[in-house]
């Protein structure tokens, strides 16, 4: 298949910003990551992107320019980001378009999300009794995960910690403040075994990114990384996910599993190569399911392997080095693309005060979320 | 204690029996067996359209927990955020059956357990209508 890499990143920071439309910031990203990529917005020939919760992603043309470019809007949940990425890889790989931009943005109100049952295919009942909460699936999975894994409540406070620690040295994030591990255990009880800064919050952010294909990759980019592989699944019978009114007996992969299998084989390389991955940390519980779902370690590896600091951004398999949901918050359609934005930067080498200090030439993210679909990259330099 | 013998029916006929005695209302796929909750039309497994009714186990066992801490948005909780008490939340697993997703009548985390016996009851439900929802409360070893 012909080479796909990205030469050019955006980024508008992630946060609160009153006063700043979702469109006003996903037109940020796409300038700063046509500025990196060298090249005009009348030089992109494919353009997919979009937001949850935020408006069109076209409607940012009128703002770049109108340039007739096909333009795909996204709207697929939490796998936003990946699902404009896939689009894009695709119709390059296909020979379709030399240049891509794909972006991904948001914008939502504080608090806990408040989806509406009729919606998800549940009875009005379900949210009216006080079971419509994603926090609940978050907290009641990697609660069965932890007693049949051995994984230790400390476990889940490092994992927290650690994305502030990355948080604060990252200029676009929106928690820059140090958190201990005894801070974030003696923070206010969300959801058993979840406390409050073990979770990330809904916020804003707006992620760009430019791709080319072949030669005019190389002929663009100082230091074009290449994307081996997205692949993108959604969940099979038998997964445990979030809004499910009853689950079967059988258990079955997860679409995180499925995913990362899928990315990994069509890279042709394994989990053991990766040198940096960015992982879905809705949760502090998520990033250590992820990290076994994804094939990075084994199920139960991750108790010792977070415990031995191998995680952090000096270890042997850094993980979120932006700081990941925890730090940067959750904009919807933003998310997915930020973890492909930080990958490559860090293989790029240009990742500053949270440059992994060891080898960088294989990246791995994984998004996932509602209601059951995950969408994986491998990226090489 | 009087037995409460009249016959329920809540949230649209998935909580049905009577109030000492109330039962869940699932599916069976009669070509592969899988049980769902609520009842659905065709199976998610085989994807077959012959199913049927099925009054699912009163009794089963936590197959996992939590604590709602904080009160949920509403709309779509009925229950207001001024008077809000923590509740639990669980998966029961009946066996053979399905692994339901309830509100718990215990709000302690100390006193549940991954395994312990449950039984399916009803609790009033939240929010000023004075309703009834169903829940599993600990319950004393069948074994």
């Amino acid at each position: 298949m012909t080479d796909v890499a990205v030469v050019g990143l955006g980024i508008h920071p992630f946060g609160r910003h009153p006063g700043v439309s979702g469109l006003e910031m996903a037109a940020t990203a796409a300038r700063a990551a046509l500025k990196d990529a060298g090249i005009g917005w009348q030089d992109v020939e494919f353009a997919a992107g979009g937001s949850d919760a935020a408006g069109n992603a076209d409607t940012t043309v009128s703002v770049l320019g109108l340039t007739g470019v096909p333009f795909i809007n996204v709207k697929n949940g939490c796998a936003t980001g990946g699902s404009a990425l896939t689009t894009a890889h695709a119709m390059l790989a296909a020979g379709a378009a030399e240049i891509a931009l794909v972006v991904g943005f948001d914008k939502h109100p504080p608090g806990a999300f408040n989806p509406m049952p009729e919606e998800w295919g549940l009875g009005s009942w379900y949210g009216e009794t006080g079971l419509m909460l994603t926090t609940q699936f978050f907290a009641m999975k990697i609660q069965r995960y932890m007693a049949e894994h051995g994984i230790s409540p400390s476990t889940l406070a490092k994992v927290a910690s650690k994305a502030f620690d990355n948080g604060a040295r990252n200029p676009w994030a929106w928690r820059r403040q140090p958190l201990s591990e005894a801070e974030v255990l003696s923070s206010r009880m969300v959801n058993d075994p979840l406390t409050q800064y073990m979770f990330c919050s809904p916020g804003e952010g707006a992620v760009a990114l430019v791709l080319a294909r072949g030669d005019r990759a190389k002929a663009l980019a100082r230091t074009p990384i290449y994307l081996r592989s997205v692949a993108f699944r959604t969940r099979r019978f038998g997964s445990f996910e979030v809004f499910s009114p009853s689950i079967p007996l059988e258990s079955a992969p997860s679409p995180t599993t499925e995913a990362a299998a899928a990315a990994f084989e069509q890279a042709g390389i394994g989990p053991d190569d990766v040198d940096v991955a960015q992982l879905q940390d809705t949760e502090s519980g998520a990033e250590v399911m992820h990290l076994a779902e994804t094939g990075l370690c084994a199920h139960g590896e991750q108790e010792h392997l977070i415990q031995s600091g191998a995680t952090r951004l000096d270890g042997r398999l850094p993980v979120n080095t932006d700081g990941g949901c925890l730090a940067n918050g959750e904009p919807i359609g933003a998310s997915g693309l930020r973890q492909v934005h930080e990958v490559v930067l860090q293989l790029r080498g240009e990742a500053g005060d949270r440059q992994i200090a060891g080898p960088r030439r294989v990246g791995f993210t994984q998004v996932y979320g509602a209601p059951g679909v995950s969408a994986c990259t491998v990226l090489t330099r | 204690m009087s037995q409460q013998t009249e016959s329920i029916s809540l949230h649209d006929g998935l909580v049905v029996g009577t109030v000492d005695a109330p039962e869940l209302v699932g599916s069976r796929c009669k070509a592969c067996g899988v049980v769902a909750f609520p009842p659905q039309s065709s199976c998610a497994k085989c994807t077959s359209r012959d199913v049927e009714t099925r009054h699912l186990a009163r009794q089963g066992t936590l197959w996992t927990w939590t604590i709602q801490c904080f009160a949920p948005k509403s709309p779509p909780y009925s229950g207001g955020a001024d008077d809000f008490e923590p509740y639990g939340v669980g998966y029961v697993e009946l066996a053979g059956e399905v692994r339901v997703e309830a509100r718990l009548t215990e709000p302690d985390p100390e006193q549940l357990r991954i395994g312990m016996p449950m039984e399916l009851v009803l609790i009033p439900a939240p929010g000023p209508g004075g309703g009834l929802t169903y829940a599993f409360a600990p319950a004393e070893d069948h074994e």
